[in-house]
């Protein structure tokens, strides 16, 4: 049978990600689904070819080191029908400390994928270096810079990029235990806009201690849509266990 | 109690912070308890290097399993971690709960490689316990050493209170109650629980015994008192299915090398090569049941969602019935699972495996003739015969490989130029058999520098210089420059020399690796930041010459260093083979003909645990063990289709 026409369901789920093992790499992170996956038993999908992989697709690269509520990646199922609830519970017991599936819903053929339909993503950022009265002034000459320039490496080349278009929203949040919040929506297109190149973009420069992506948006029709709220009917729901 | 908090903040500066945070699966979750030994095992190296050892594995279980024991695990953290470390103020830690070293009762390092030596002093250094055991107070943490580098303990002698010989399943056991004993009565005495360790059998406790010298010569190493023993010896486990360990293998979060499931199939291996000190101290075989085999690899699939499995020994191929247990695996796991077998024997490939491999995994294949010519061959008794050879090259390029690795041995006993030009010869072949079923046929050779191992054959032989060592590998390089098919790598000749001083040096070496640690030396097997000229300059310094020790052949008389450990093997049967390689005759593998009394069994009453009575087929010998070089040799990956595998049509 030519595999093009077998039956597939495509899934995306939401997790998070914290704890420990916020210091693994997006690579890591990858790995240990595909480990969490085969370990369920549920029939995923592979690629072809002489190494099958599982046929997994992720969405923007979370940092190493950050925390996350909204991370997606969507998972093909070799089979017509495939219940989120059911991917979500077998998942409950194989995922590791700090991984944590909270969400799914079934995709209806050709929807876009996470990397291009995401245009926004919320950021929760923990400073210890600074007062909530210094930081509110700085989030004032960040708003009212008429531009932001960061510079970046890439392959040896020094690339200058204006971060200012990038910045959507910005305010002092309530304070932590241990120091101060910023809370930042950034646009992630054409390029993802991270938090430490706004953080480096004024001076004073700040040094985070925790960096949190709390929700990833779809802009459409200027409604902002929760990844799993895309696609069109039918179209499940599932949250379980958000925290 | 936990750094974490510390940690934390830490993390973010340096390279690959997985490596600190732990929370494997598998891993566990100790309580600690006054009346409970802790002990932080550790390994030298960086955690992806150290992660998948096994014996650390097993001994970590082991001891969490007790009730009288709780075990964490450290690695050396890398140099950049170590900088921050050391700014901050912060001491070496377990990944598991991150655990100051400082509380714990025994800090033990797993030795399989004598470049990390360096590596143990800064452990003990960052773990804040005084680098010389002589040094170290009453309450002091206990310093241990295991694995196959303990062999010749006497470099290490000054820093580690006692090494463990052999395997550790059950002295571990042993060594917990005495350090008991110690924690019980509040750690008074260092002196009374180091007495205590030398009465376990398979325990040396070097600060309990003299040395004595006459010039550059080693005259005797004594204990000091009437119990402590005159010859330590090494322990074995008589039978390898009263231990199905690791039973939770740790499933790291980060990539590891051999980042899979290993199921160790059998322990020992008499094929005899006689370069290889894994194999001599190791005796006898002793086989896993076949059907524990199966077990553990579909239960350890299931728990860790692997989808590849190495079936581990020193030369997996003589497993007793390998082609049904690799079958049975294949049919484990959900989709596919591939097969690993390290140390693949070229016959056994040909003849025995390749029947079931239907979908190859085409990265790479690598085999170990370990020499050029058939007399090289007969001397470091690796008998493989060329026609196996080519035949396993042969069905490789025919089921679609186009590139492989062969693994050879150079500055061997011996050694002329025409068995160095050999190697180029084999390669050369080797690319001509690949025209025929691919235009791109690609042989790689890899040329490893051949460092002398204690309880070996070779062990009274003069390593070779490192020009000489030089001079050999440009001569091949020459040589193979001209043929577009076959690539050469090599291994540095001057880190084998620095082996070399540590592989067989006395207690005088630890005034070396002391100095090459407090200049900075550490992670010496990286060879970006291996530094000969601190090596060299610190035998000056200390006045030790390193042809002495490294190129000069010994005699049969000669007081050897390790001449007060005990590996089963009788000294005579040692020096009987090394006379049999000098006139190239070859010995026969034990398991499946008589009995020679090396010793290994007959001097413990125990004897091989194997389930065939005829050796594998194919006939010739040979193993694929490479003792020398840092980066263990790529392994055969063989895929096989498990049930319900895709069809081809
Ligand atoms: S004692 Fe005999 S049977 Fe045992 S390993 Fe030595 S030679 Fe082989």
């Amino acid at each position: 049978m030519n595999p093009n026409q077998a039956p597939r369901t495509r899934i995306r789920l939401r997790y998070g990600k914290s704890g420990r093992i916020r210091f693994t790499s997006h690579r890591d992170v990858a790995r240990i689904w595909e480990r969490s996956l085969r370990r369920t038993g549920l029939p995923v999908a592979q690629t072809e070819g002489f190494s099958p992989r599982a046929k997994l697709h992720f969405g923007l690269a979370l940092a190493t080191g950050y925390e996350s509520d909204a991370e997606y990646l969507d998972v093909d199922f070799k089979c017509g029908e495939m219940a989120v609830e059911e991917v979500l519970k077998s998942l409950v017991d194989v995922l590791p400390d700090g991984i944590e599936a909270t969400g799914g819903a079934v995709l209806a053929p050709g929807a876009m994928s996470l990397q291009q339909a995401v245009t926004i993503c919320d950021w929760d950022i923990e400073l210890l270096d600074v007062a909530a009265g210094d930081l509110a002034q700085w989030v004032d000459q960040v708003l009212g810079a008429a531009t932001l320039m960061v510079t970046r490496e890439r392959k040896g080349q020094k690339i200058t990029d204006d971060l200012a278009p990038q910045v959507r929203a910005l305010e002092v949040g309530e304070p932590t235990s241990r120091g101060v919040r910023l809370l930042a929506t950034l646009g992630t297109q054409p390029r993802a806009a991270r938090p430490s190149e706004l953080l480096a973009a004024q001076e004073p420069v700040h040094r985070p201690v925790l960096i949190r992506r709390t929700r990833q948006w779809i802009e459409q029709d200027g409604a902002r849509l929760e990844p799993l709220m895309v696609g069109a009917a039918p179209v499940q729901h599932t949250l379980v266990g958000v925290q | 109690m936990s750094l974490w908090p510390e940690l934390e903040l830490v993390l973010p500066e340096v390279s690959k912070p997985a490596r600190y945070i732990g929370g494997e699966g598998g891993m566990a979750t100790p309580e600690h308890h006054p009346s409970k030994v802790a002990w932080l095992l550790a390994y030298p190296d960086t955690y992806e290097i150290g992660l998948p050892n096994q014996g650390l594995q097993i001994l970590y279980e082991i001891l969490n399993e007790r009730d009288d024991s709780v075990a964490e695990r450290a690695y050396a953290p890398w140099v950049d971690m170590e900088a921050e470390m050391r700014a901050g103020g912060l001491p070496l830690f377990s990944v598991d709960t991150h655990r100051r070293a400082g509380d714990f009762d025994v800090l033990a390092f797993n030795l399989s490689a004598e470049l990390v030596y360096t590596n143990l002093l800064n452990c003990i250094d960052l773990a804040g316990a005084p680098v010389r055991a002589e040094h170290r107070a009453d309450d002091d943490l206990l310093i241990g050493a295991g694995g196959h580098c303990t062999y010749n303990p006497e470099p290490l002698a000054d820093f580690v209170d006692f090494f463990v010989l052999g395997d550790g399943e059950e002295v571990v056991s042993e060594i917990t109650e005495a350090v008991w004993d110690w924690k019980r009565s509040g750690k008074k005495s260092r002196q009374s629980v180091l007495r205590a360790l030398a009465a376990i059998e398979g325990v040396y406790v070097p600060s309990l015994y003299d040395v004595a010298y006459d010039g550059p010569a080693l005259v005797s190493i004594t204990p000091r008192y009437a119990d402590v023993p005159a010859v330590v010896e090494k322990r074995t486990v008589a039978d390898l299915a009263a231990w199905p360990y690791p039973k939770q293998q740790l499933v790291p979060l980060t990539e590891v090398v051999h980042d899979r499931l290993n199921v160790e199939v059998f322990r020992g291996c008499t094929r005899g090569c006689r370069f290889c000190q894994a194999g001599m101290i190791t005796r006898p075989v002793r086989e896993r049941p076949a059907e524990q085999v199966r077990t553990m690899v579909a239960d350890g699939l299931a728990r860790s969602g692997y989808d590849e499995v190495a079936l581990t020994s020193l030369s997996t191929a003589d497993f007793s019935g390998i082609e049904e247990v690799v079958s049975a695996t294949m049919d484990c796991g959900a989709g596919e699972v591939s097969v690993s077998l390290p140390s693949l024997r070229v016959d056994a490939f040909t003849v025995g495996l390749a029947a079931q491999i239907q979908r190859a995994r085409r990265t790479g294949l690598t085999f170990a003739p370990e020499a050029g010519s058939w007399r090289m061959r007969q001397v470091i008794n690796k008998l493989i015969d060329e026609r196996d050879l080519y035949g396993a090259v042969e069905s490789a390029f025919s089921q679609g490989w186009r590139r492989m690795k062969l693994y050879f041995l150079t500055g061997l006993p011996t050694e002329t130029d025409v068995d160095t030009l050999a190697i180029g010869e084999l390669a050369r072949n080797c690319v001509e058999l690949g025209r025929a079923h691919t235009k791109n046929p690609s042989v790689t050779v890899s040329l490893g520098g051949f460092v002398p191992k204690p309880f070996t054959p070779f062990q009274w032989f003069g390593q070779n210089t490192v020009s000489e060592l030089q001079r050999k590998v440009f001569l091949l390089r020459d040589d193979i420059k001209r043929n577009r098919g076959v690539q050469m790598k090599w291994h540095d000749p001057k880190a084998s020399l620095v082996e070399g001083i540590a592989s067989r040096g006395d207690r005088r070496i630890g005034r070396v690796i002391e100095e090459v640690w407090r200049q900075g030396g550490t992670f010496q097997e990286w060879s970006e930041h291996f530094d000969y000229d601190r090596w060299t300059q610190a035998m000056a310094k200390h006045g030790l010459s390193v042809d002495w020790y490294v190129h000069r052949h010994r005699t049969e008389d000669e007081v050897l260093p390790w001449d007060h450990i005990s590996a089963g093997l009788h000294k005579d049967f040692l020096w009987q083979d090394w006379r049999d390689a000098l006139n190239e005759v070859g010995l026969e593998d034990c398991r499946w003909t008589p009995c020679y009394d090396c010793g290994a069994c007959t001097g413990y009453s125990i004897e091989h645990i194997v389930a065939s009575a005829v050796p594998p087929a194919g006939g010739s010998q040979g193993t694929g063990q490479v003792p020398t070089g840092y980066q263990p040799p790529e392994e055969v990956s063989v895929q096989l289709s498990g049930i319900g595998a895709r069809s081809s049509t």
